[in-house]
């Protein structure tokens, strides 16, 4: 800080940071507080301290849960990655003025209801939906195959949801790499596979990391996918909150478990930011060194 | 120089692209160990063709020939020809010394071997000092030599230059044209530059060929190109030259005022036709002997001193653009002129070269 006395950047940055404080950091902090309460006997809280809400957090029933959850979350953030990476590479080497349109097309979905979409997919994968007629059309006479209520289902929702965030990501690095680096590296040899792995890849892992965090963040915290698509019969974090908050009405075990999520969440986050700092402090030294 | 053993040659090679035709039926010979410059202006298709020769892009039509091979379809990982790209085209994520040894780890090498190669080449082009730096630590000069290395390395028959220079400042680029030509000479490899900058052509190479539209207008030696151009573009082109419009005659050119220019009339312009004298700077002299073959008065308009020489620009009634003439800054001191002053101009017929126009 140079001055105290308010600056014109602070003044702008005023009304986010209000509006951050009295709706993420007041509510987070009471949230924080209720886990350290207990749950009265018949609902509603008792406000006596404890820590039992934590160490019942890592019970193996529900320490599963996390485990499962951070599992599906991979599967999807690995699957909405290969996917969306390929698709902003597409879109990368198109010519200039598409683009634009490509990019549009990909992030149209946004565009609708989260729910909507979600209900779509069950539109898709029911017993008797538009995949199983498909099939029937195509001369399929057998049982008709359990897509829903799957753990596929939920993991090719939350990869339908998030695959846009991806291609953003990814779109960023890609369309601004140089075409000639791709060019002098086969120009030395190299084939094209060899070139992507050596040249590509490499300079665009930062795009990679930053759309991988965020699907990865927004799917193990989900609730509303694995309510819809995996029809409640495996529980994922979100769901477990849910059912603490209104159905179990322990406030405080799914204020101790949302903290927990957050933990997590900010686990990952901070990874990220490191890294992105390390190569950025890469390149500040690199500035740095050029002007002797 | 006797006539260098062929390595690459270009045979009657198009190139479209849609409707625009880049590279129209270029036929080019290119010697071993040559320095050669392919020159234009931008739109020419010089870079399409270096392009063909690097492997980017596959000609429409022609071959071309590296050893007698024909390579037009060879992808660029599959053949002896490296090129420097304009923009250099290094890694960024990887050192000096991963950029240089890229392309011999490519071609699966000893490590050692690897080693001792990028070893030498970086003594080469003076980079020892920065070869655990990253491209973007360099400066413009370093980066230009880092691309130069790494494409030398690989010890190609042919090394391809898209205007290596291009980036650099004036003093710097001076100092490299110089640079380059040594160290061609010291590897001993074939180089193919292109370049828009006649000036750099003239300097550095053994031999060049002009192109326009797509078209080779004329291949010859600097001092050919530069002394018998080819036609009205090639002379305006390369250096400077004064020009006169006419009419042809039998031995001349006939400008609009009547005056007449001496000099040999090629065979193709039949007297009456539009015809063009020209005339370089440095062929003229201040006050000519009575007997030279062309005179002319005029006014000094400007004058510009230049060290060596002296830059006069003189309103003559012979064109519409004043004559540019170059006199040594002896030939001045002997007879000072100033702005304004009435002078005569003089040349000789053999220093007229008369195209069509």
């Amino acid at each position: 800080m140079r001055s105290f006395v308010p600056s014109r950047s602070s003044l702008l940055m005023a009304p986010a940071l209000a509006w951050l404080t009295a709706l993420m950091v007041v509510p987070c902090a009471l949230v924080l507080a209720l886990a350290f309460f207990r749950r009265g006997i018949y609902g509603g809280i008792e406000y006596s301290f404890t820590l039992e809400n934590f160490g019942l957090v890592l019970d193996p029933l529900y320490a599963s849960i996390f485990l499962n959850s951070a599992r599906i979350a991979g599967a999807a953030t690995l699957i909405a990655v290969v996917i969306g990476y390929a698709a902003a590479y597409a879109i990368a080497a198109a010519p200039r003025r598409w683009q634009p349109v490509f990019l549009f097309f990909s992030v149209l979905p946004f565009w609708s209801n989260y729910l909507i979409r979600t209900y779509a997919w069950i539109v898709l994968l029911n017993r008797e939906g538009l995949i199983t007629q498909l099939l029937r059309w195509f001369g399929y006479t057998g049982e008709p195959p359990s897509m829903l209520y799957t753990e596929g289902a939920v993991i090719a929702g939350l990869v339908y949801n998030y695959l846009p965030f991806v291609i953003l990501a990814c779109y960023a690095p890609l369309s601004r790499l140089n075409p000639e680096l791709a060019e002098a590296s086969r120009d030395l040899g190299a084939s094209a596979m060899t070139t992507f792995r050596r040249v590509i890849l490499p300079l665009t892992v930062p795009g990679i990391a930053a759309g991988a965090v965020f699907v990865f963040v927004l799917s193990i915290g989900n609730f509303v996918t694995p309510a819809l698509l995996g029809g409640g019969r495996f529980q994922m974090i979100g769901n477990l909150v849910y059912d603490q908050f209104l159905t179990a009405n322990d406030w405080p075990f799914g204020a101790a478990l949302a903290m927990a999520l957050i933990a997590i969440m900010l686990l990952v986050l901070t990874a990220q930011a490191l890294a992105a700092d390390r190569a950025a402090g890469r390149v500040a030294e690199a500035k740095g060194g050029a002007d002797d | 120089m006797s006539a260098p053993r062929t390595l690459l040659a270009i045979d009657k090679v198009s190139k479209n692209f849609g409707r625009v035709t880049a590279v129209d039926g270029i036929s080019l010979d290119i010697g071993e160990n040559e320095f050669f410059a392919l020159l234009g202006p931008s739109g020419c298709g010089k870079t399409t063709l270096l392009r063909m020769l690097a492997g980017f892009e596959t000609p429409d039509d022609g071959r071309i020939l590296l050893d007698g091979r024909d390579i037009a379809k060879t992808p660029p990982n599959r053949r002896p020809v490296n090129l420097m790209f304009q923009s250099y085209a290094l890694f960024p994520h990887m050192s000096v010394r991963a950029n240089v040894s890229y392309g011999l780890e490519m071609e699966r090498l000893p490590a050692n071997e690897i080693r001792s190669r990028v070893d030498a080449i970086l003594a080469t082009t003076e980079l020892v000092a920065f070869a655990d730096r990253k491209p973007d630590q360099l400066s413009g000069g370093q980066k230009q030599r880092v691309a130069l290395a790494r494409a030398l390395v690989k010890r190609p028959r042919l090394l391809l230059l898209d205007e290596p220079l291009g980036a650099l400042d004036k003093k710097l680029r001076g100092a490299m044209q110089l640079e380059l030509k040594r160290l061609q000479h010291e590897v001993g490899i074939t180089f193919v530059i292109v370049t828009h900058d006649q000036e750099e052509s003239l300097v550095m190479a053994d031999r060049m060929a002009v192109l326009r539209d797509g078209k080779l207008l004329q291949c010859d030696t600097p001092h050919a190109v530069y002394e018998r151009p080819a036609d009205r573009f090639v002379a305006d082109f390369i250096g400077v030259m004064n020009f006169v419009p006419g009419k042809a005659a039998a031995d001349g050119v006939l400008a609009a005022n009547g005056a007449r220019i001496s000099g040999a009339v090629p065979a193709i312009l039949s007297p009456g036709a539009a015809a063009v004298a020209s005339v370089r700077p440095e062929r003229i002299r201040l006050f000519p002997p009575p007997e030279t073959a062309n005179r002319v008065a005029g006014i000094v308009e400007a004058l510009a001193y230049h060290g060596l020489d002296l830059q006069l620009h003189v309103r003559t009634a012979l064109s519409q653009k004043p004559f540019l003439v170059r006199v040594t800054a002896d030939a001045a001191d002997r007879r000072p002129v100033a702005s304004g002053d009435a002078v005569e101009l003089g040349w000789d017929a053999a220093d007229v070269r008369i195209f069509a126009n």
